[in-house]
């Protein structure tokens, strides 16, 4: 094991990936010479060049196509988003062409691109800068979308998305970059897509979450042992496709479920979490499903509404304690 | 039309020349095709046979078959939803792509397309897309590949001049000049997108023009002269390949039909539309075989004959294959295969 920041675990997992293929290109605005707006392609110019490292104009639409087509013919392309604020400019290279060439084409094509960047709520960034948009993303059939919480994952799954031979949407948390971790040291470590991961054991009721707000969750387990609540901390790891059979074991053992994300409510991904539980596991059910959301608005950018909009894990433990029927 | 081919109905004689016999022949007889298939396309949409969108080809037949006389087989082809021609031109049999339009599974994307995504991945057809410029930047990422692996093959992109209006294009055009890119863009400018004629969508009729603003080369041509076609976009292939500098080209060019399959057509005449008919780039190709000697009027007609019996072969053929398995709804969603299901999370009757 070794520390490393997040931002560092997704330089070593690209660095690792360019290293083994060179199909496997990064492409994005201020990848190359400014070494990323994040620094998670710091030094990659140097070791790769500039045709492996490619800067683009502020061009989000069509770099993201450019990419596609690439993946069209067989390269693997990495694409930064700068801030997945912007990927809503590529949108529609994303669903119309990534994630449907395959199935309209009949299985000619695989898509073997990743669009990674920072997604989520940043710090005073105000509403055109902070929001979750992995929802918008996991309503999409043809697209993987993976969301890590830790060095360790971040390193693990990017490694998997860029072998993995369909579109993968990677989100990295925007205020965990300096999130220090232990990282395995691992010759090649690659996590699986698609499978969840218990981040924290526990008997009484499961916090299911990802990316950030993981550690609303842990924090929320921490001070819930405390009163003698013992929480199940479940991480997606991967939004879509859901592991169902993960989140079921979980659920048959506790009963009761909390979810916790940061993005907008309505059509999120705990209330996807929540009508699959109350379906297939509706007898193991001792209560309603309870999520944890960002508020309904824009995000404002004055210190204390941001605060106020955004989950923290005391929301966490007075959702935990509604499904407890405990006050 | 220029004033030459209104007096002589013929294609380009210097460009004629260079073409060449053999050549002239083949194009005739692929646009004879494309043009009889799509006119019994047409006739299988009027009974009920295909749905959907159907954009008909008829009149630009000169545009795709001349600039793909231009190119080898390692070569890219991608096209906007209008894209029969260029299927049918490029892998695609007039059996799958009929097929296609049934909706069956013998169609060559498995039915999953229809008429506005053909595919033929393997002979370099890269389809067939229906969001209006979007394709334009896989066109420039094909180009992107072509010279990241160093394969020395170039790709052709057509779109409409309705899509020169969107921002796809812009940025498309400036990125494969300023990366070098082998990527021919062609515009398919047939003066209408939908009801919205030329002048009134963009500031500048002189399409070409906008070539300049990319710093590459912008050239106008006679998009119903099949050997003109070849002619211009074989000087940018060899400017693609050889130079890696990508080129813009205006293909001025007219439909017959209306933009799909219901279109009353108020936006123009008659008498336009007949204006545009003397100058039918199959009868301008017609009467160039029969003026050189380069065809008798006897094959002429023996292919027009072949080319109705394969519209006709192709049409039974789609009518009696089958439609897609139910139970294949959920293929070609994902590569790696994982436990997921489309009516997971809903319906659960329709998992059965
Ligand atoms: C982004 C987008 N907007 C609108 C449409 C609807 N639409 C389909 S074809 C078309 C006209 C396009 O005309 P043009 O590019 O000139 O091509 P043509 O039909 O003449 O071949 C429109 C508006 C679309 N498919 N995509
Ligand atoms: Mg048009």
């Amino acid at each position: 094991m070794a520390t490393m920041s997040f931002r560092e675990a997704l330089n070593a997992a690209l660095d690792e990936e360019m290293a083994r293929d060179p199909k496997v290109f990064l492409m994005g605005e201020e990848v190359g010479q400014y070494q990323g707006a994040y620094k998670v392609s710091q030094g990659l110019l140097e070791k790769y060049g500039e045709d492996r490292v490619v800067d683009t104009p502020i061009t989000e639409l069509s770099f993201a196509g450019v990419g596609v087509g690439a993946a069209m013919l067989g390269l693997r392309p990495v694409i930064e988003m700068m801030t997945f604020n912007f990927a809503i400019l590529a949108l529609d290279q994303i669903i119309n062409n990534a994630a449907k060439m395959r199935l309209m084409s009949g299985g000619q094509y695989t898509v073997p691109i990743v669009f990674r960047g920072p997604n989520g709520p940043a710090h005073m960034l105000g509403a055109q800068h902070s929001q979750a948009t992995e929802n918008w993303f996991c309503n999409v059939p043809g697209l993987k979308v993976v969301a890590p919480s830790t060095p360790n994952d971040g390193k693990g799954l990017l490694k998997a998305a860029i072998r993995d031979d369909d579109p993968v949407i990677f989100l990295e948390a925007e205020l965990m970059y300096n999130m220090k971790g232990e990282v395995s040291d691992a010759a090649d470590y690659v996590l699986p897509l698609g499978k969840c991961h218990v981040k924290r054991e526990g008997t009484d009721v499961t916090i299911i979450s990802f990316s950030k707000g993981i550690h609303h969750a842990l924090g929320a387990a921490e001070e819930l042992a405390k009163v003698g609540v013992s929480a199940e901390v479940v991480d997606l790891r991967t939004l879509r496709p859901l592991d169902m059979e993960g989140i079921a074991r979980s659920v048959k053992k506790t009963n009761r479920v909390v979810t916790v994300e940061e993005g907008w409510p309505y059509g999120g991904i705990g209330a996807e979490i929540a009508y699959r539980i109350q379906h297939d596991l509706f007898d193991y059910l001792d209560a309603p499903v309870t999520r944890v959301t960002g508020l309904d608005v824009p995000m404002p950018y004055a210190e204390n509404l941001e605060e106020l909009v955004l989950p923290t894990p005391r929301d966490v433990i007075l959702a935990v304690n509604s499904v407890l029927y405990r006050s | 039309m220029s004033e030459t081919q209104q007096s002589q109905l013929l294609c380009d004689a210097a460009a004629t020349d260079a073409f060449g016999r053999e050549r002239l022949r083949d194009a005739f007889q692929k646009m004879v095709g494309i043009r009889r298939f799509e006119e019994r396309a047409a006739r299988e949409y009027a009974s009920g046979k295909i749905s959907g969108f159907c954009h008909l080809y008829i009149g630009q037949e000169a545009v795709a078959t001349g600039s793909l006389a231009a190119l080898e087989a390692k070569d890219h082809v991608i096209t906007a939803y209008r894209d029969h021609a260029h299927a049918l031109l490029r892998g695609c049999t007039p059996r799958d792509t009929m097929a296609e339009l049934f909706g069956k599974v013998t169609g060559n994307a498995r039915g999953r397309g229809g008429s506005m995504h053909m595919f033929a991945a393997e002979q370099g057809f890269h389809g067939g897309h229906g969001i209006v410029g979007a394709h334009i930047p896989l066109a420039t990422g094909f180009g992107w590949a072509s010279r990241y692996e160093k394969r020395g093959d170039v790709t052709l992109c057509f779109f409409g001049d309705g899509a020169l209006n969107q921002g796809a294009f812009y940025e498309s055009l400036n990125l494969a000049s300023l990366w070098n890119l082998p990527v021919i863009y062609i515009v398919e400018n047939n003066r209408y997108a939908m009801g919205t004629g030329l002048e009134r969508a963009s500031a500048v009729v002189d399409l070409y023009k906008k070539a300049e603003g990319f710093g590459m080369p912008g050239v106008a041509v006679d998009g119903m002269d099949v050997a003109k076609m070849w002619e211009v976009t074989s000087e940018a292939v060899e400017r693609a390949r050889n130079d890696m500098r990508p080129t813009f080209i205006e293909a001025r060019c007219y439909r017959y039909r209306g933009h799909s399959m219901s279109d009353p057509q108020k936006y123009r005449t008659k008498e336009e539309v007949e204006d545009y008919k003397q100058v039918d780039p199959i009868l301008l190709a017609e009467r160039t075989l029969h003026e050189r000697g380069w065809a008798t009027e006897e094959e002429t007609e023996a292919w027009d004959e072949a080319a109705r019996e394969a519209a006709a072969d192709a049409a039974d053929f789609a009518d009696s294959s089958p439609q897609p398995r139910l139970a294949d709804v959920g293929e070609y969603v994902y590569q790696t295969p994982f436990t997921w299901h489309p009516a997971e999370g809903t319906t659960p009757h329709k998992r059965d």
